[in-house]
């Protein structure tokens, strides 16, 4: 068991940087260009992954870039957060060669990059079509939403209750994914399409619910999910107690800074955000890291890359481990669990899943399903109150940046279709438009059949 | 006890020029100056063509001189160059293959010749290479750009008359075995191999490079490697000219006027199984440039290492034995069996499912590739009695062996499109469905 105090790791080195314009020829230049690519088919926005690689490989990275942000207007923050080991890599057709799959999203970085480089959106917005559209939330969900609304000719306004627009992008992701300023730059790059940002203002508190209903002609909710869960355990109040979301916000707001030193951190969870959270605190120096989870290593959500990141980096992990109880008097010296043993930490980080906004939701009459999620109609994403629609981690009870990606893009189309029922797209929105449910391409039919 | 191993001997005699293999560096900027040549003899080259000698005074140059085309991964499939004949005073050259031919009696030393169509000048050096040590001459009637403008190099090869004329002045007074460098910027190659052969040519070497522009900057708007903002035509050779280059070497090589003549083969060859093709279809040696460029002279250690291993593997003791032996099988098409039939076979337990094939044949070909969907399958598989045969979507398959072309049985006897219209075009037995 390697100490991560022998291991020292540059905190927040990049775990997959940027490629040089070389690397990128010669491993685009692999890519084989199947037809009816099933990385295409696994990325929840469908994005034409071989169009683009083609396009790299045709020294054309602008073109490539504006491919990838068709069919996904967060396509520069997913090229860098996306599991692409159970999406587009891990879908390659190369697995079945014992091959090395195409870093697409090393590639899809290489191309978005460029076209941010610009400056600008590689499209225009839409002509102004006289509606209004609220968004709630500016995170992946809702800025997704927003810039495809711009370009459907909607006016936006998006309320966000931080500070900072992103969402997880830029307060819950771990850093060696990407750097909060590089999710703050996705923000203001889609928000040139147009939309007016109003942050440090909740809906339901600083701004009435019925201002959005009356004053907008549709709203998209992308709220994400709320508070961690809490164990529910005594010693739960002790200083040194946090949840994951919060320690690695402080770990991204001061550069890692702002996190005292820890002897022995235990992360308590398994699922990706207790691995960021056990990844994080031995990045932030932390000399011992325990992961302790209830159930067996089977259960765990964290997929498996994630967990092997973690061990990789020193941790180690306990299963079937029950917190019993965190022990201290006045701030945390251990945690005991049911099994009687005990741990000696000064810092335990709480990853046990967040609840949803039930009262947001209820202020808003939306229908839930029984954990909180909000009902949806599948195609559209409306909700149960017309013209109100609603995508991302409040929908699907937490997934990933692209899942909210793909949804806004939904969302978008379903509040045009809703409000201009049975008119025709604006030109310039086929292609995005085509993405949603995969493009479909005319039949082949071979000579015998024809 | 193991038996003693077969040791091939790759010694070649091409013309009368001999050398202790074949591989000989092409006259280009490898050939440039004595101590290049004398440091490829020491890594094992066979032979070496002197980069073109020519009256003085020397000629200059410019820079940039060179251009080259990457494909995919793949740096310089295709390469270019300006460069005139050598800038170096004639006695300079005179003396270093002088100089060569000392310390490496064994080695071909080629001189490459170039000056106005004279007899007097072409007398006057040909004697003067001689006299140095030459082990033969090779006429560059060849060269496209720059001094093509001045009449000389292609200019002349494009000409079959003075390309016979220019030869007999040549072998009016030369010692040593004539070789005459063909262009490929003709019509019909064979016409200038012919006059070569009339003129008295010992034997051809070729191709030489074929006129090539290589690209504009599509940013700038400017020639690819430009000279100052301009480019001239230049000579294309490399990895992507060597199907033109077999080409012409086996029509050389199988006309009736010239079955027979000697052929230095030149043109993309990189590794030792090119080689080996340019001497199955006629070469007595091979010439190099583009992969010594790219590479240095070091390659010859494994195209040594490579011809000798696959003579070993063929049980060919001697160069004698290969060269040519394919030529017959390069025919018009009216010979080719129109009964033959061969379909295409995908291996279900190599495929990987790129449809690369299915959406190639589909959309571009004979429409005979289907995937049957059920369960999630995206494996395709050809329908048999539509496949024409035509290889490409064996071509175009990413996977080593996963799609071959396999015969099939007609049970026809064999037609020739030649015996077919004798015929009054009866007789042919539908081995396709044609639609």
């Amino acid at each position: 068991m390697a100490s991560s105090k022998k291991t020292p790791v540059d905190a927040f080195a990049e775990l997959k940087g940027p490629m040089t314009r070389e690397e990128a020829r010669i491993e685009s230049s692999r890519c084989l260009y199947c037809y009816d690519a099933p990385c295409v088919t696994a990325c929840p926005t469908h994005i034409d992954v071989p169009r683009f690689i083609r396009q790299i490989a045709a020294a054309d990275a602008l073109g490539s870039g504006e491919t990838i942000l068709e069919a996904n207007a967060l396509g520069h923050s997913c090229a860098r957060v996306c599991p692409v080991e159970v999406l587009c890599e891990g879908a390659c057709v190369y697995h079945d060669w014992q091959e090395k799959p195409i870093q697409i999203a090393r590639l899809q970085r290489h191309a978005t990059d460029a076209v941010y480089a610009t400056g600008e959106p590689p499209f225009n917005p839409g002509k102004d079509n006289g509606k209004r559209v609220a968004i709630i939330g500016a995170g992946p969900a809702g800025a997704s939403c927003a810039a495809y609304l711009r370009r459907l000719g909607f006016a936006v306004t998006i309320f966000e209750k931080r500070k900072l627009p992103g969402g997880l992008n830029t307060y819950g992701v771990a850093e060696y994914k990407m750097s909060q300023p590089t999710a703050i730059e996705e923000m203001k790059f889609l928000f040139k399409l147009g939309c007016d940002v109003v942050t440090g203002k909740e809906v339901g508190k600083d701004v009435p619910i019925a201002d959005l209903t009356n004053d907008f002609d549709a709203v998209f909710v992308g709220i994400g999910l709320s508070d961690t869960r809490s164990l529910g355990i005594p010693g739960e109040e002790l200083p040194g107690v946090m949840d994951a979301l919060s320690f690695i916000e402080r770990v991204k707001a001061k550069g890692g800074k702002g996190v005292p030193a820890s002897e022995s951190t235990v992360v308590i969870g398994g699922g990706n955000t207790a691995i960021d959270a056990t990844t994080q605190s031995v990045r932030t120096g932390a000399a011992k890291v325990t992961l302790a989870y209830r159930r067996g290593a089977a259960d765990m959500s964290a997929y498996d890359f994630e967990v092997l990141l973690a061990k990789t980096d020193g941790a180690t992990i306990l299963t079937n481990a029950v917190p019993k109880r965190i022990i201290g008097k006045t701030k945390v010296e251990g945690i005991e669990f049911a099994d009687k043993t005990q741990i000696a930490c000064d810092r335990v980080i709480k990853a046990i899943g967040q609840t949803k906004h039930f009262a947001l939701a209820k202020a808003f009459g939306l229908a839930q399903h029984e954990d909180g999620r909000l009902k949806v109609n599948a195609d559209t994403l409306a909700c149960s109150r017309v013209n109100i629609f609603a995508g991302g981690d409040a929908v699907n009870g937490g997934r990933e940046v692209v899942n909210a990606a793909a949804d806004g893009k939904r969302a978008a189309w379903g509040i045009f279709r809703a409000l201009f029922p049975g008119q025709p797209a604006p030109v310039d929105n086929a292609y995005w438009i085509s993405t949603i449910d995969g493009r479909k391409v005319a039949p082949i039919t071979p000579r015998s059949h024809s | 006890m193991m038996k003693p191993k077969l040791k091939p001997d790759l010694s070649v005699n091409c013309g009368g020029i001999k050398s202790p293999n074949p591989f000989w560096l092409a006259s280009a900027p490898p050939t440039n100056s004595g101590a290049q040549i004398m440091r490829a003899f020491e890594y094992g080259w066979g032979g070496a063509v002197w980069k073109t000698l020519g009256q003085d005074p020397p000629v200059v140059n410019v820079s940039s001189r060179y251009g080259s085309m990457d494909l995919g991964g793949q740096k310089i499939a295709g390469f270019n160059n300006i460069e005139l004949i050598t800038d170096r005073p004639l006695e300079t050259n005179l003396k270093e293959i002088y100089e060569v031919k000392k310390r490496f009696p064994n080695n071909a030393v080629i001189a490459s010749l170039m000056v106005p169509c004279e007899k007097q000048a072409w007398h006057e050096i040909t004697k003067k290479v001689c006299d140095a040590g030459s082990d033969g001459i090779e006429l560059n009637f060849g060269c496209p750009h720059g001094m093509s403008e001045r009449g000389m190099g292609a200019a002349v090869g494009q000409v079959p008359e003075y390309v016979k004329m220019v030869t007999e002045f040549v072998k009016e007074v030369s010692r040593v075995p004539v070789l005459v460098k063909l262009t490929p910027n003709v019509a019909d190659v064979r016409f200038a191999a012919r006059a070569a052969k009339q003129g008295g040519a010992d034997g051809v070497s070729l191709i030489n490079t074929i006129n090539s522009i290589m690209g504009v900057n599509v940013e700038t708007l400017v020639p690819k490697f430009a000279v100052e903002g301009k480019i001239s035509h230049g000579g294309y050779c490399g990895p992507a000219v060597k199907p033109i280059a077999l080409n012409m070497v086996s029509q050389i090589a199988t006309d009736p006027e010239t079955i027979g003549l000697p052929i230095s083969g030149i043109g993309g060859i990189g590794i030792w199984s090119d080689a080996v093709e340019f001497m199955l279809l006629g070469s007595s040696s091979v010439q190099l440039c583009t992969a010594v460029m790219h590479h240095g002279f070091r390659i010859v250690e494994d195209l040594n290492a490579g011809l000798s291993g696959w003579m070993k593997r063929q049980g060919f003791a001697k160069t004698t034995d290969f060269i040519g032996k394919t030529a017959p099988s390069i025919v018009d098409w009216k010979k080719l069996n129109l009964h033959y039939k061969s379909v295409a076979s995908i291996d279900p337990a190599k495929c990987i499912s790129c449809d690369v094939c299915y959406v190639s044949c589909n959309d571009t070909t004979h429409q005979c590739i289907d995937i049957d969907r059920k369960g999630g399958n995206r494996k395709p598989h050809v329908l048999q009695d539509d496949c024409v045969g035509c290889n490409l979507c064996s071509l175009v398959c990413p996977v080593d062996g996963c799609i071959t072309m396999k015969p099939v049985d007609t049970g026809l006897k064999p037609l020739t499109w030649e015996d077919y219209t004798k015929n009054g075009m009866k007789g042919y037995g539908e081995v396709y469905r044609r639609h």
